[in-house]
């Protein structure tokens, strides 16, 4: 496939193990992925075993439905229980456990719990179900944001009365911010490609100049990636931080403008809960004054249960790089892609679901990553 | 939920258009692109495309992967 193939090739693969190595010079370095696509890539592409000693790659809160905290998902249950309502969500939201429920215990209890793959499948739910109302759960970040403020426009166009949207949304950079001040030492960012696609690279700046940490915004090819912690590690070993892009054939340094226009256009940026880090300055989106009367929230007021967070589970400490999955005790033991226990067993992108998929196909060599 | 790999439009009508790979299509929102024409390569994001795949950036990525094999 075009575009893709000239981005797997093994013995270009072979070349940047070595430039990553000779980089390091055996200098211990800890970076971190903050993006649930790189996560998934490289796991399957075994990147891991690639780096040299001292050398980790460790997976931050870059899993839009891992992150977001079982308040969100008990307030999608209630509204499900709402009579007249049709929940309409992406996928793995209907499998994550809330409290006591999840959308999909729901919709197997009757009620209207539907997956779409985009907002315009939603519009179209609202289109076509006029004495119902559709509330969207909107989950994700600055790239999803746009798509969600896109489709809130052209309900208003429409004079679709009956579409409104819970706007769960987060922003990745403050919570990379705080995560600079964590407990554990990041010597550099993997950032992501299609958030930095939308937002560009200046917001990941102060994390560069004032905490001192390299940013490299890298794409989802296992060369992509190589070539990104190459980067990483020459700044590193040159002490310098800096915010370089590798992935320049998606993302410009002023990002996408018009992505991020129809962003601000209805959204504006609110304290939010992140799941395992807790509440961030001005790291979640809400729907502006004039775009109320679109926000679930607000049109539907209900009860929502009392916050319960499932017993054992480490997802919060998972989610900022302190523990490895495979440190659970409930990992591939209670905890399962098909019966998980928390959500970063469920979601696609979840550092989990990601070492439990790969973890008998861990690749040893880098031979194994297809010759373009 | 984020593709991570680029498609092609093949036409255009008016936001939306129809976008391909391998032999799937889709009919994706087309409005955060600046200029969109069949032929480019796009991003897409939860039915959006979200950036044009800069081709020219592309190959000189390829290249220098390419020079990295012959050195390999
Ligand atoms: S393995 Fe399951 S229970 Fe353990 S941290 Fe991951 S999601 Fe939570």
């Amino acid at each position: 496939m075009k575009y893709i193939d000239e981005f797997r090739s093994g013995k270009a693969a072979g070349r940047l193990k070595e430039e990553i190595a000779a980089a390091a010079a055996g200098r211990p370095m800890t970076f971190m992925e903050v993006c649930g696509t790189h996560t998934m890539s490289i796991a399957r592409n075994g990147i891991r075993e690639m780096l040299p000693a001292g050398m980790r790659l460790i997976s931050g809160p870059g899993c839009p439905v891992c992150v977001t905290p079982n308040g969100t998902i008990d307030h999608a249950v209630a509204l499900a229980r709402h009579p007249g309502i049709i929940i309409a969500t992406f996928g793995d939201m209907v499998k994550v456990p809330g409290s006591t429920s999840s959308l999909g215990q729901e919709r197997a209890a009757g009620r209207s719990v539907r997956v779409v793959a985009s907002t315009l499948d939603a519009l179209e739910l609202a289109r076509n179900n006029p004495e119902m109302q559709v509330v969207f759960i909107g989950v994700g970040f600055e790239t999803t944001a746009p798509t969600i403020a896109a489709s809130i426009i052209t309900a208003e166009q429409e004079n679709l009365n009956n579409y409104s949207v819970l706007s769960a949304h987060k922003v990745v950079p403050p919570a990379m911010e705080l995560l600079c001040r964590g407990r554990v030492a990041i010597d550099g960012f993997l950032c992501p490609g299609h958030v930095s696609a939308v937002i560009g690279s200046s917001p990941y700046r102060p994390i560069a100049e004032e905490h001192g940490i390299a940013c490299v915004i890298g794409g989802f090819e296992g060369l992509d990636i190589l070539q990104s912690i190459a980067m990483l590690a020459r700044q590193v070993a040159g002490g310098d931080s800096r915010v370089e892009i590798q992935y320049r054939r998606v993302v410009r340094p002023e990002g996408n403008p018009a992505a991020v226009a129809l962003m601000e256009k209805v959204f504006r940026p609110v304290d939010s809960v992140w799941r395992g880090i807790g509440m961030i300055t001005a790291s979640g989106l809400v729907m502006r004054d004039a775009y109320r009367r679109y926000d679930a929230a607000v049109r539907f007021p209900v009860t929502v249960e009392e916050t319960k967070e499932a017993a054992g589970c480490i997802c919060g400490s998972v989610l900022q790089g302190i523990s490895d999955p495979r440190e659970c005790p409930l990992f591939g033991d209670g905890c399962l892609p098909e019966t998980p226990v928390g959500p970063c067993m469920v979601s696609s992108e979840g550092a989990c679901a990601a070492a439990f998929r790969y973890r008998v196909s861990r690749r040893a060599d880098i031979g194994q990553m297809h010759d373009a | 939920m984020c593709l991570a790999v680029p498609m092609q439009i093949l036409s255009i009508d008016g936001e939306t258009g129809v976008v391909e790979i391998s032999g799937v299509k889709r009919n994706v929102g087309l409005q955060m692109i600046k200029d969109p024409r069949p032929g480019d390569y796009i991003i897409v994001h939860a039915g959006f495309a979200i950036q044009k795949l800069d081709e020219e950036e592309a190959l000189e990525t390829i290249a220098l992967f390419r020079e990295m094999e012959g050195l390999g």
